[in-house]
């Protein structure tokens, strides 16, 4: 606020000279063969616009110095979230390291109070190139670089959802890598931490999870409890509690989790997972079988 | 303008071709300055791979070359200011024979390297940097050695006159300059990395 | 003193081939500033396509105008083009007219030299775009580069961009900056060992030295480019691991060499339009420079905190609370200086008797937009803002105002105001004003409102948006804008052909100035100056017309 105030008064004082100079002094008479007095400069003036401008300087620098410091330097209450965020070309991963929770692209996160306070604090690392972590309206970005970690946090006092995006070029599908913070109250978080801690549904379709298990899916994804342990792609062993898919590109119903797997170029051309190439019968069950996984 | 203010006479001014060379040497010294930040940066980093240490023998002799080779090339300069082709001559050779030998004791310390104990460019990040600047060093040394042939040609086509000692005394600040790199490589290379 | 011509009327007619030939095989400064400018002015509409393209795809959420990969070039190609192949050769351009003109000489140091660095520029270009036609690399992966023009490692290893196209951005650039050091060379020993006798650096015409400051500048900016660029080749090529983030290595060196180019770069450019600026608003307020000496200081002050400011381009990497704090202080430090230089322009135009012709308009609202532009780089060195609006179209907004508010606004009242003394013809003032007029409806529609969108959280470079996001009309805004600045361009364009072809005849001295150029014929012949002038104050001109009242009895 103070930065804003401070140069829009700047700006305001400047452009009323600009403006009243060129109304003030307009050459009145066409072709005037005469010519103003020439001052060449004047010193007293000159030291004033200097020292002003230093003064203001300083006043901004320890200004930014002062949130620099409480920001990057809080430290860390009890009862605080741990989250270890990595990023991927172009979903987002999340783990709790504390908690045992793996999930992708949408975070949960607990409502923090202001008389005691328990912040989220995300460790921010990279799998392949650099991304940035920014949800405007929960605090500035932070970069996911590889082989350079990074720590921010975030201290919502208010509950709700809240949307943000990658902000570092990624590649082709940097646009739709989306990120989605759904801040809740302690009983609710708790809630969908334990829902999350569950191992996945087994049995509810067999003959999907028999062609997930027997296709490269194995390859990319994770379902806890099979035999599915990969981690080039998103956990989906509780795709069902997420809204979106592709992180966020895409709506979680069954048309298009199908459209998905069947052909993932035409919801986010250029991301990496590839169009598996399975026959409309496998198709149908293995969507039936991720519709289980709760 | 009036013709009064100045006498032409006492307008002196620089010579285009020294600020020139001093300029290019700026320029250099920035590339150069990248190179061994990144070096410096890097050292003790490297995964796997050889490190400096196993592997590096300080080339004291082939350093001594080079930097006699500056002194030889300022006594050809003086010689040829002076009017003395022959004493140019003489150290100007001496010159050349001293940056050959220098980059022949690269090339021999690079076959050693890569054949005997497995460091090359792409092993680690030791390998890497260390060709990189080096290599890079190097180059510029080669560069300068073929001038300085070139110069040679221009003596034995019997072309080289007193008044091309200017020139000369410009091109010599570019060999002053590659051996000056070459104290800041070798320090950071064989003392500070090792 | 007089100066003798042959009028082109009485020279014998050469054949076409002969012609082109002499352009091409040129070492006249003013052919080859020529030939950079009229370089920079293609490229400037193939730029402007490409943003054309970009905003026409961003003009609604979700739409499907171009593909990702295409939008991913557009912003990579308009970056680059625009940077290095439209401003830098406008730079070096009027540069290369204008110096040996302002200091008596009669060409620049090396004029072997200087055309060898317009054909390295040039071939820079050339190399860039052919990257279109022969991106495909060995597995069919290419066209034209897609990195972003700061290309961020690990973005740029062969892993990520496969195919040639990051190549294509690398040795062009390398080319260009050949052709830029080159340059920055001749440019510094041609003002330290050509000046005419009596002109001290204490009496050099501002523009003379603000490109001064800006060659130095370019001498230490762009070799550290260069040098990274050459560590990207050993990645990509000789399974280097300069930037490679598997083995070791390290994804912010990459970004600290960049910027450590990347921010003077931006000095490199605005200081020229300074120059223009210093020489455009005394003339047409009828009064000195306001304040010389310190004009000076302040651009050496600039050169110098320039090149320690980097890394606010970085807020965002996770650099620790200290170097933050540095770029903070020394990013704000620089805006002393150029606060400054504002003062002093506006001084100057205090009391004096202003003349609104095309070059003083595009002045005026030069310093308006300037300030704007300082002022939001002020809030972005509030590190704590930046972590905010950095990486945003917030940023996009500012810089576009610095670059094109600024320095295109700046060049386009250069244009206006030397295209006389090039051409010997006058170029038509009704149509620069419908120019002018465009062009600012045009930018303040696009760039005062693209910082919305920043602030509700749009990020650059993205090919598409959600709707809902309450970004979708300021983007239809931003994008009508760039209708009113396509449209003034095209009258630009007109108006230089038009005038170059029917304008009125110019004389030596249209617009009553008061250094050395205009003591020429218009266009100068090619020699300059038969006999070498002597000079005994800043304002020579002035001197002669007022023997009454002459500045070397004041300052």
């Amino acid at each position: 606020m103070f930065v804003l105030v401070t140069v829009a008064a700047i700006f305001v004082v400047v452009l009323s000279l600009l403006v009243y100079a060129v109304v003030k002094f307009r050459s009145k008479v066409r072709d005037d063969p005469s010519e103003p007095p020439q001052i060449y400069g004047s010193t007293q003036v000159e030291l004033a616009w200097t020292i002003i401008p230093i003064l203001i300087v300083v006043a901004l620098f320890l200004a930014s110095a002062r949130v620099i410091a409480s920001v990057q330097k809080a430290a860390k209450p009890p009862g605080s979230i741990e989250v270890i965020v990595t990023g991927h070309q172009y979903w987002w991963e999340y783990r709790f390291p504390d908690l045992k929770v793996v999930t992708a692209n949408e975070l949960h996160v607990p409502l923090s109070d202001p008389a005691h306070p328990t912040p989220t604090f995300l460790t921010l690392l990279s799998a392949d190139t650099d991304h940035s972590f920014w949800i405007p309206r929960l605090g500035g970005k932070t970069d996911l670089i590889p082989n350079h970690p990074n720590r921010t946090w975030i201290d919502p006092h208010e509950a709700g959802l809240f949307l943000g995006q990658c902000a570092q070029y990624c590649g082709t599908q940097h646009a739709k890598m989306l990120l989605r913070v759904y801040v809740q109250t302690r009983e609710d978080f708790d809630r969908w931490i334990t829902e999350q801690q569950q191992p996945a549904v087994t049995g509810a379709s067999p003959a999907g999870q028999r062609v997930f298990e027997s296709t490269a899916c194995v390859n990319c994804h994770t379902i806890s409890g099979t035999t599915a342990r990969g981690r080039f792609g998103p956990d989906l062993t509780h795709i069902m509690s997420r809204e979106t898919i592709a992180a966020g590109a895409a709506a979680n119903t069954y048309e298009m989790l199908r459209l998905w797997i069947k052909n993932p170029d035409a919801i986010k051309h250029g991301s990496k997972m590839p169009a598996m190439g399975l026959n409309d019968q496998d198709l149908d069950a293995v969507t039936a079988y991720m519709e289980t996984l709760r | 303008m009036s013709a009064h203010a100045v006498t032409l006479g006492d307008w002196r001014l620089p010579s285009r071709g020294c600020v020139g060379m001093w300029c290019l040497i700026a320029a250099e010294s920035a590339i150069f300055t990248i190179f061994v930040v990144a070096y410096l940066f890097y050292i003790g980093k490297s995964q796997s791979g050889p490190q400096p240490a196993d592997v590096l023998h300080t080339p004291i002799f082939y350093s001594i070359c080079l930097l006699s080779s500056s002194v030889t090339i300022h006594l050809a300069v003086r010689g040829i200011a002076e009017g003395k082709v022959g004493t140019f001559a003489l150290w100007w050779f001496a010159t050349i024979l001293l940056g050959g030998i220098f980059l022949f004791g690269t090339a021999r310390e690079w076959t050693h390297l890569i054949r005997d104990e497995g460091l090359t460019i792409s092993t680690n990040l030791f390998g890497t940097t260390y060709y990189s600047l080096v290599g890079l060093h190097g180059f510029h040394v080669t560069m300068g050695l073929l001038a300085l042939i070139a110069v040679a040609c221009f003596y034995f086509a019997s072309a080289l006159r007193q008044e091309h000692a200017e020139r000369l005394e410009i091109l010599s600040m570019y060999w002053h300059f590659v051996d000056a790199v070459w104290i800041i490589v070798f320090t950071v290379v064989y003392v500070i990395g090792v | 003193m007089s100066s003798t011509t042959i009028a082109l009327s009485d020279a014998p007619a050469r054949p076409f081939t002969l012609r082109l030939h002499e352009w091409v095989i040129t070492v006249d400064h003013k052919r080859l500033g020529t030939l950079y400018v009229l370089y920079a002015l293609v490229f400037l509409l193939v730029g402007g396509l490409e943003a054309a393209i970009m905003r026409w795809q961003l003009v609604r959420p979700r739409n499907d105008f171009v593909s990702p990969e295409v939008f991913n070039r557009m912003f990579t190609m308009h970056g680059t083009t625009m940077i290095f192949f439209v401003a830098m050769p406008l730079v070096f351009g009027f540069a290369n007219y204008l110096v040996p003109l302002m200091i008596g000489a009669r060409d620049m140091a090396f004029p072997r030299l200087n055309a060898f660095s317009f054909w390295m520029s040039a071939l820079g270009g050339l190399f860039l775009y052919f990257s279109f036609l022969g991106g495909d690399g060995l597995y069919g992966a290419g066209s034209a580069p897609d990195v972003g023009w700061f290309a961020y490692a690990p973005l740029t290893a062969k892993t990520f961009s496969v195919g040639h196209s990051t190549d294509f951005w690398t040795l062009s650039l390398l080319s260009s900056g050949i052709g830029s050091i080159g340059t920055a060379v001749n440019i510094i020993a041609t003002i330290l060992c050509l000046r005419c006798p009596g002109m001290t650096l204490g009496k050099m015409p501002l523009l003379v030295w603000l490109n001064l400051v800006m060659a130095v500048l370019v001498i230490f900016a762009v070799s550290p480019l260069s040098a990274a660029q050459l560590m990207l080749l050993v990645d990509r090529y000789l399974g280097g691991h300069f930037f490679d983030t598997q083995a070791g290595g390290s994804a912010v060196i990459w970004m600290h060499f960049f910027w450590i180019f990347g921010h003077p770069e931006v000095y490199v450019l605005v200081l020229p339009a300074f120059a223009f600026a210093s020489e455009i608003i005394p003339v047409f307020s009828r009064k000195a420079i306001f304040g010389y000496p310190v004009m000076v200081l302040a651009t050496i002050a600039i050169g110098f905190i320039g090149m320690s400011v980097w890394a606010h381009h970085m807020f965002t990497v996770g650099m620790s609370a200290g170097a933050n704090t540095f770029f903070v202080l020394s990013t704000m430090a620089i805006a002393v200086p150029t606060g400054i230089k504002i003062f002093n322009w506006l001084a100057t135009m205090w009391g004096g008797k202003i003349r609104l012709s095309t070059p003083m308009l595009f002045c005026v609202a030069f310093l308006f937009q300037f300030l704007i532009a300082g002022l939001t780089g002020v809030t972005l060195a509030v590190a704590p803002l930046d972590w905010q609006l950095g990486n945003s179209y917030y940023v996009v907004a500012h810089f576009h105002y610095v670059i094109v508010g600024g320095i295109l606004f700046t060049a386009f009242g250069a244009f206006y105001y030397w295209f006389p003394k090039v051409t010997g013809k006058m170029c038509n003032e009704t149509l620069g004003k419908l120019h002018f007029w465009l062009f600012f409806i045009g930018f303040h529609l696009t760039f005062d409102f693209m910082h919305v969108p920043g602030i509700l959280g749009m990020p650059r470079r993205i090919y598409t948006y959600e709707p809902g996001r309450g970004w979708d009309i300021w983007n239809l805004i931003v994008s009508v804008g760039a209708l009113f600045q396509a449209a003034g361009i095209l009258v630009f364009a007109f108006n230089l052909i038009w005038s170059y072809l029917r304008g009125k005849e110019a004389g030596n001295d249209p617009w009553d100035a008061w250094t050395l150029e205009w003591s020429t014929s218009s266009p100068p012949p090619v020699y300059n100056y038969a006999v070498i002038p002597s000079v005994r104050s800043r304002r020579p001109l002035w001197d002669l017309k007022h023997p009454e009242d002459p500045d070397w009895r004041y300052e």
